[in-house]
């Protein structure tokens, strides 16, 4: 073997291996979205995307109340994630939000509002670039006893506006576990007369200063958002903070 | 995707040969001069029509009293014929017992008949119907063709009332909804709870308050300790002869809290609490998982926020 075909067969092992994650492109959605491939520009041109099992997206297959649907979001089995897209491909806003796992396991619980059925999707961008798409239909109906509650909006909620109320886990099989709400009216601007007016930034730090996760939101994030993640190792006081689209900022500490 | 599938629905409606919407009413015969249509203990399905719900009429010496109009025109139209086939006596008032739309959307058929509900569901109906009559469309397809909202005139009051020489007892409580109203007629001794009780077949919650929903259940048990007593048509599911569908929504209602609470006390998030499991006592009945699934979707945000402590 010459040393130009030496390299010839390295280069075509190199094809070979590289082929299937190029394939992921061409891969046939298992969620057969018709808009699956308009999704395309949510990623970087040349990204290479992936559909992979081990990107789960839990979430009730029928939604009842279309303005609270719940996701879990888990690519913690991917190992090391920078960042999860969450997004619904036929909501009129289609991006739901970002979160960049740090200290914590690229893990999350949320609520979104979802305008009609559509797949729910997370793509988790592990270090070697490489996106890993999982998903599930949500279909959204709803009528008769079977219609989503109507609570209107209390009238003091300006006073309330980005408070937080939380909690940690430390004991039994939830341990390590932080619940948290942020009042706010997520409005999307999709209602007329009501500008678009949501949390844009919201970051957690754990008692050794270290970042767990930072969330860039989107209007389809629930109103009144509730996140469900977990501490990761070091335990004490969890800091969350953050601000909206209108630069209302907030600080706050989830005591242990 | 929204109008795919409206026309799926309308495509399985057909399917089911309900070409004819006929909802089959026969009155069953719940005491003298009391009689009741009992609708499945399903969902809303282009096949049912949305006929999963009972209504009911009391014939006074004076003329009928009807008790909820039903999903829809057709339901309507088709109960008032069935009432006229056991009794000729004019229609004198039409009730509805609370604002969901399986209880008031046949009110189109009784024009000419004075339409009577409690304060709350006739603002709940004038804010909310339009709404519920949309999604019924997209639930259950052609069988609600034509149908409109009519809102009840007449505000009811809770006390005794005499309509027709027949003496009622109306009960202005809330639990359910805002505003529910249950009806108890002392000649036969029969009580309509409306769906404060269902019987057979899962609690619905969308609007629902459990703690107001449980104090109106005592309410209505005192009734059924008194003397003349005689029979129950709860909103969904089966008559009874005794307090069974008030017992059975109560523990539903005081599992389904209590569920709510431990999950909510153990950290886990709405989709964790959706998976757990139901006791076996109330798995058994009709629509247990999805009527479960659709109230922690309901109830767990309040629930939550009891336990999450605020933080500063
Ligand atoms: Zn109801």
């Amino acid at each position: 073997m010459n040393l130009m075909t030496g390299i010839a067969a390295v280069l075509l092992a190199v094809l070979a291996t590289v082929r299937p994650a190029l394939a992921g492109q061409d891969e046939v959605d298992p969620l057969a979205s018709p808009r699956w491939a308009d999704m395309r520009y949510l990623f970087p041109e040349g990204a290479t995307l992936r559909f992979d099992p081990r990107v789960r997206v839990l979430a009730p297959a029928v939604a009842e109340n279309p303005l609270q649907v719940p996701l879990t979001v888990d690519a913690s089995e991917l190992g090391p994630v920078s960042e999860v897209l969450v997004f619904a491909d036929f909501n009129p806003i289609v991006e739901v939000m970002r979160f960049f796992p740090e200290a914590a396991p690229a893990w999350l619980g949320f609520r979104i509002k979802l305008q009609q059925s559509t797949p729910v999707r997370a793509a988790a961008r592990t270090a070697d670039g490489v996106w890993h798409v999982g998903g599930t239909w949500v279909t959204t109906v709803g009528g008769g006893c079977t219609v989503p509650s109507a609570k209107a909006g209390s009238p003091d909620w300006q006073a309330r506006l980005n408070q937080v109320s939380g909690r940690q886990w430390n004991r039994g099989a939830q341990a390590d576990r932080i619940r948290l709400r942020i009042e706010h009216p997520m409005d999307t601007g999709l209602v007329a007369g009501i500008p678009a007016f949501h949390l844009d930034q919201v970051e957690l730090l754990d008692a050794a200063g270290q970042r767990l996760m930072r969330l860039q939101l989107h209007e389809p994030v629930s109103e009144n958002p509730v996140f469900t993640l977990r501490r990761g190792a070091v335990a004490g006081p969890v800091e969350v903070r953050g601000y909206d689209n209108n630069g209302n900022a907030f600080h706050a500490r989830i005591a242990p | 995707m929204k109008r795919w599938l409206s026309g799926f629905l309308v495509l399985l409606a057909g399917a089911a040969g309900a070409a004819d919407f006929d909802y089959g009413l026969k009155a069953q015969r719940v005491a003298d001069g009391v009689h009741a249509f009992i609708g499945k203990t399903e969902d809303f399905t282009p096949a049912n029509g949305g006929n999963i719900v009972n209504t009911g009429f009391i014939v006074a010496p004076g003329g009928i009293i009807v008790i909820d109009s039903g999903p829809s025109r057709r339901y309507g139209e088709q109960m008032r014929r069935a009432i006229a086939a056991v009794d000729q006596r004019p229609l004198v008032l039409v009730i509805n017992t609370h604002h969901h739309p399986d209880h008031f959307l046949g009110n189109q058929a009784f024009a000419g008949v004075p339409l009577a509900a409690l304060p709350g569901t006739i603002k709940g109906i004038g804010e909310e119907g339009n709404a519920f009559a949309e999604n019924l469309f997209r639930l259950t397809g052609d069988w609600m063709q034509g149908t409109e909202v009519v809102v009840p005139g007449q505000a009811l009051r809770a006390g005794h009332q005499e309509t027709a020489g027949r003496r009622l007892r109306l009960l202005a409580l809330a639990g359910h909804t805002e505003a529910d109203l249950a009806i108890y007629d002392e000649t036969s001794g029969v009580l309509f709870t409306g769906d404060l009780g269902f019987f057979e077949r899962a609690p619905t919650t969308p609007h629902a308050d459990v703690g107001r929903w449980l104090a109106a259940l005592d309410a209505l048990e005192a009734i059924t300790r008194e003397p003349g007593f005689r029979a129950i048509v709860p909103g969904h599911g089966p008559v009874a002869r005794d307090a069974a569908p008030l017992r059975q929504t109560r523990a539903w209602l005081n599992w389904l809290q209590m569920a709510l609470r431990r999950s909510a006390e153990e950290g886990l998030d709405m989709n964790e609490t959706m998976a757990r499991a139901i006791p076996a006592e109330f798995a058994v009945l009709p629509l247990s998982a999805s009527e479960y699934r659709r109230s922690v979707g309901h109830l767990f945000p309040g629930v939550e926020q009891e336990i999450l402590e605020p933080a500063r």
